[in-house]
């Protein structure tokens, strides 16, 4: 059946791949007849209203679902559709209570006109009492009105459509899990709404296991496990994952939200020495053994509000005396080993490398990267033979953007094995400071002028 | 730290991978907790493949837990027997490791576990 979905007009590239994730996670077989990024309306095709419902029950970009009964340039053009392909239900609303809504995107209508609209659907024959609050069914007339319509004195939508309610996304679940509420956050904690997308479009479900790298205060795991999921999570610096040792701590958190029991294990550790045990790529057969999560989840240090870090010396020839310090020292329980900073690049390619190796079969990889929105200094999408691109969802701020990139782990016999031997053989990066390193933050800190606009400064030669 | 966790966790010092002694990483002086959780046989059964069941033998052992079976069950056996998800439920999921420590058996490197969280960061001459 032909079903309207009816987004929310907000992250729009995250819609599609959100829904689309949703129909793996039920196992529905969904087909998207129309979509548009300028527009909330969307139709698919869903084998039943039952799926229909289960299709959008955890979405956070969906607001409803609703049984497309006729759509069309016209109010004319809905009714010829309504009539060709609808006449056969009618009869199974003519008495029960109903209520009838015009819901106009961009565009206003007065309440007469409104009615007007509403009494040309007169010909249904629906006889049962009109109830505004909590009718047995609810008929909505959308209509998709041009922007700016109002001021510009446009007189009609340019599209229709007509359809009965089935149900209603997961609109309230960012509020329940929203930062402001939160116990305990910090300065790079991923607001709900994103996370509970995120969390969406990497697969997170009911006995699924979930992983988070950079766990940080936890805003991943707690939405993978909110739709279900055991979680696990892990960071470089413990202080985060302990805050005050209180009430304000990642455990608090899933406390605070009723969760814990999805809260499989948190510790401290470097994605570039981590305990993970892994088997090298290539040697397993089943798809699962040998490799622990269905998912994995994270949103990287970038470099820029936080440092990005791994175990290890920054310049051994120049502090000859940090490794001999550390021998004698690291027994001690308040021994902090001593950390260098790290390739960005290099850290997004370990992150493909690790979730090769630990993704099951069709399992996902979701993370967030940032990049310039200026095409010169625009950091390419991380590829890995192991790995297809599966969604690339684009947040944009003014001089720079974030992206979600979501890749499927697919089977061993599907990979590329010479480009798998390519990769082995390219290891090219070189560099000590955090701006060699790091293309991001240093196009950040130079406010993303491009090398024309920054070679005028250095002082001319006499 | 819940035990399923110890069943993925390995020596993180490079040079001990490729050891079988690395895994499973022996507890410590380890003190235990117990939550109360709903069983969930979908998550057990997801989880059973994912399982190392000899490592799973030798910590269930070492933690002070009835000896596991030989061979692991099978997906189909488990679902139908309750008694034994109830028993893996009990260790994998409402049991946690809250203060000890874990033990390398090869290279004998101790990690500290603190409040529930270990601490797997390593010394510069050990990275």
């Amino acid at each position: 059946m032909d079903c309207l979905i009816r987004f929310s007009q907000s992250h729009e590239t995250f819609r599609l791949p959100e829904i689309q994730a949703l129909a793996v996670i039920e196992g529905i077989n969904m087909k998207v007849i129309s979509y548009s990024l300028e527009s909330p309306f969307c139709v698919v095709n869903v084998p039943s209203e039952d799926a229909a419902k289960r299709l959008i029950r955890r979405s956070i970009l969906v607001q409803s679902i609703h049984s497309l009964w006729g759509l069309g340039e016209t109010l004319d053009a809905v009714h010829a559709a309504v009539h060709e392909r609808t006449p056969h239900l009618w009869v199974k609303y003519l008495t029960c209570s109903f209520k009838f809504t015009v819901d106009s995107y961009q565009g206003t209508r007065a309440s007469d006109a409104k009615v007007r609209i509403i009494n040309s659907f007169a010909y249904l024959g629906f006889a049962g009492p009109i109830k505004m609050r909590n009718p047995d069914e609810e008929f909505t007339l959308f209509e998709d009105w041009p922007w700016n319509s109002t001021p510009d004195g446009i007189p009609n939508p340019k599209f229709y459509y007509f359809g009965r309610y089935l149900a209603t996304g997961a609109r309230d679940l960012p509020q329940k899990l929203d930062l402001k509420k939160r116990r305990y956050i910090s300065t790079t904690s991923m607001d709900a709404e994103l996370a509970l997308i995120t969390a969406n479009i990497s697969l997170a479900a009911p006995g699924k296991l979930m992983y988070d790298p950079f766990v940080g205060t936890g805003s991943f795991p707690i939405a993978c496990a909110q739709f279900g999921a055991m979680t696990f999570g892990s960071d470089i610096d413990g202080r985060s994952i302990r805050g005050d040792g209180a009430k304000k701590t990642l455990r608090g958190n899933f406390e605070q939200y009723g969760l814990l029991s999805g809260m499989g294990g948190v510790f401290s550790a470097d994605l570039t020495n981590s305990p993970i045990r892994r088997l090298p790529l290539g040697v397993d057969s089943d798809g699962v053994k040998g490799r622990i999560f269905d998912g994995i989840v994270c949103d990287p240090p970038y470099g820029v509000r936080e440092g990005l870090l791994v175990l290890g010396v920054r310049d051994p020839e120049k502090t000859p005396w940090i490794i001999p310090k550390g021998i004698e020292m690291y027994k001690q329980p308040d021994f902090i080993p001593p950390r260098k900073p790290y390739s960005f690049l290099a850290m997004l390619d370990d992150i493909l490398q690790f979730s090769a190796q630990t993704i099951v079969d069709n399992g996902r990889l979701s993370f967030w990267m940032p990049t310039a929105n200026d095409e010169e200094q625009e950091i390419p999408v991380p590829t890995h033979p192991y790995l297809e691109v599966a969604a690339v969802c684009t947040q944009v701020f003014t001089k720079w953007s974030r992206r979600l990139i979501t890749y499927r782990r697919i089977p061993d016999a599907e990979v590329d094995q010479k480009a798998m031997q390519a990769r082995e053989a390219d290891t090219t990066l070189v560099g000590k400071t955090a701006d060699e390193l790091n293309p991001f933050r240093r196009a950040y800190f130079n406010k993303f002028e491009t090398a024309t606009t920054t070679t005028t400064t250095t002082t001319p030669s006499p | 730290m819940k035990v399923l966790t110890l069943n993925f966790l390995t020596c993180a010092v490079k040079a001990c991978k490729s050891s079988n002694d690395s895994f499973p990483l022996h507890p410590k002086d380890a003190e235990l907790a117990h939550d109360d959780i709903e069983i969930n046989s979908q998550l057990l059964v997801n989880v059973l493949p994912r399982i190392d069941w000899t490592a799973l033998r030798t910590t269930s052992t070492e933690l002070g837990f009835p000896e596991l079976p030989e061979q692991p069950p099978t997906a189909e056996t488990l679902e139908a027997d309750e008694a034994m998800l109830k028993e893996l439920h009990t260790l994998l999921l409402e049991t946690q490791m809250m203060e000890g420590k874990l033990v390398c058996g090869h290279c004998g490197h101790e990690y500290a576990v603190r409040e529930g969280i270990a601490n797997f960061l390593l010394p510069s001459h050990l990275v």
